[in-house]
This record gives C-alpha cells, sequence and structure tokens, in this order.
C-alpha cells in the first residue's frame, strides 16, 4: 500500500530533502507513525500529543483534514497526503 | 535586498488600506530560485481579524498547488499591522516557514503614511534588508 505524501521545504531536512515520500497505515495516524520509522522526528512536527497541530494544515487529496477526522481519517493505497505550514501573524 | 516593481509594491500598500482596520495578507509568487516577485496574490484573512492573519487552508493549498505547477515559488508574504509598527511580532516569526521568501510587513497606523520594510525569518532569526523599488 503506498500513499504520496508530499512535504514542505522546512520539513525536507527530515527527509533527506525529498520533496515527497511514500507511507501506509489505514488512518493518517498510522501514516504518520510509519513515516516516522523511516524520517525519524517527522511526526512530532505535524502532532503535538494525540493531536494534530494547530499551524500546520494537513491534506487528504484535495480536502483538508480537520474537516474529515483530523488523525483518525481514513486513508488508502493511492491518496496523496500534503503538508505545508499554516501562513499565519499577527501583531502581537 | 527586496527588489520589487513600483506597480506591485503599490499593490500591496492598497491591499491593506482597503482591508484596514483588519490584517491584509498575501503572496507575491516569481520563478523558483529568481528571488524576482511577478505575479501578485491577495489571500482571505481566514481570522478577518485586525491582530491577527491567517490563509484560509484550502485556498492556500491551491494557490501552493498552481506555483508547484508554473515552478514558482511565495517570493514575497505580506500582511499589514493596522495599530503597530512594521516589524514582525513574536506570532510572525514563530510561524513563519518559507526560508526563501521575503516577509513584507506594512503598517496601517498612520492614515497620511503607510510603512513598507522588508525582512528575511529563517530559523526565528529576523534581519530587515533593504528594499529597491524599480519603474
Amino acid at each position: 500500500m503506498a500513499i504520496e505524501v508530499r512535504i514542505p521545504t522546512i520539513l525536507r531536512t527530515y527527509t533527506g530533502g525529498a520533496k515527497a515520500v511514500e507511507g501506509s497505515g489505514a488512518t493518517l495516524d498510522e501514516l504518520l507513525l510509519n513515516l516516522d520509522a523511516a524520517h525519524g522526528g517527522l511526526r512530532e512536527r505535524l502532532v503535538d500529543g494525540e493531536k494534530l497541530r494547530r499551524f500546520v494544515n494537513v491534506y487528504l487529496n484535495d480536502e483538508d483534514v480537520r474537516f474529515l477526522g483530523g488523525l483518525e481519517t481514513p486513508v488508502k493505497d493511492g491518496d496523496t497526503v500534503t503538508v505545508l505550514p499554516a501562513v499565519a501573524g499577527g501583531s502581537l | 535586498m527586496l527588489t520589487i516593481s513600483r506597480a506591485l509594491h503599490e499593490k500591496i500598500l492598497e491591499h491593506a488600506r482597503k482591508d484596514h482596520p483588519d490584517e491584509a495578507c498575501g503572496v507575491i509568487a516569481g520563478p523558483v530560485g529568481s528571488d524576482q516577485p511577478v505575479r501578485f496574490i491577495p489571500m482571505q484573512n481566514a481570522e478577518r481579524s485586525p491582530t491577527f492573519y491567517r490563509f484560509d487552508s484550502l485556498e492556500q493549498l491551491r494557490v501552493w498547488r498552481d506555483m508547484d505547477d508554473n515552478d514558482e515559488e511565495a517570493v514575497v508574504i505580506y500582511h499589514s499591522h493596522t495599530a503597530t509598527q512594521a516589524y514582525p511580532s513574536r506570532t510572525d516569526i514563530s510561524y513563519a516557514s518559507e526560508p526563501q521568501a521575503h516577509y513584507v510587513l506594512v503598517s496601517t497606523r498612520d492614515e497620511s503614511e503607510t510603512e513598507f520594510r522588508s525582512y528575511r525569518i529563517v530559523d526565528g532569526e529576523v534581519t530587515e534588508e533593504p528594499v529597491t523599488v524599480t519603474e
């Protein structure tokens, strides 16, 4: 089972510079654990305790996983997961 | 150093003034590695707030995918401060995650003059840079 995971520039230090890596799992959570085995430290940039970090956007194909099931979102062979750090800030 | 055309410089200022008192935000894309801002992409501030901004996540996905398809990257990421100075705040610094981008800050706190300044923010370090506006 191969799921493509597209990695933003700032996280490519965990993937040896690769823009995309492959992993497997039945849910996003399993997929991230699977990726972390090959790319140690990557999962912690995306997950804080039991939840996805607030200012990282994770998409399953064209949808934001916040509106699907978060870490419990089911994933399958042929899906593409995209990670983009949120662009945000403010005056404080 | 940020080199930017007068037309694009004006577009950023206009966007900031139009959205005041909410913070305005957006991107200027350019060819990967060129360091040249070319394509102006104003973004929705999903927070619609006078003190915070955030790109809508699905709009960001579309824009980032388009840039990827066009071999572009975010050369400028801009936003405005509406009551404080045009300097990166603690949150601006902690969320800055495009190391190649010029972070442009505009302040609309003064009606008669809109401040425009540019910074590199890499690994939590802020460095102000000069801005050259070309005709």
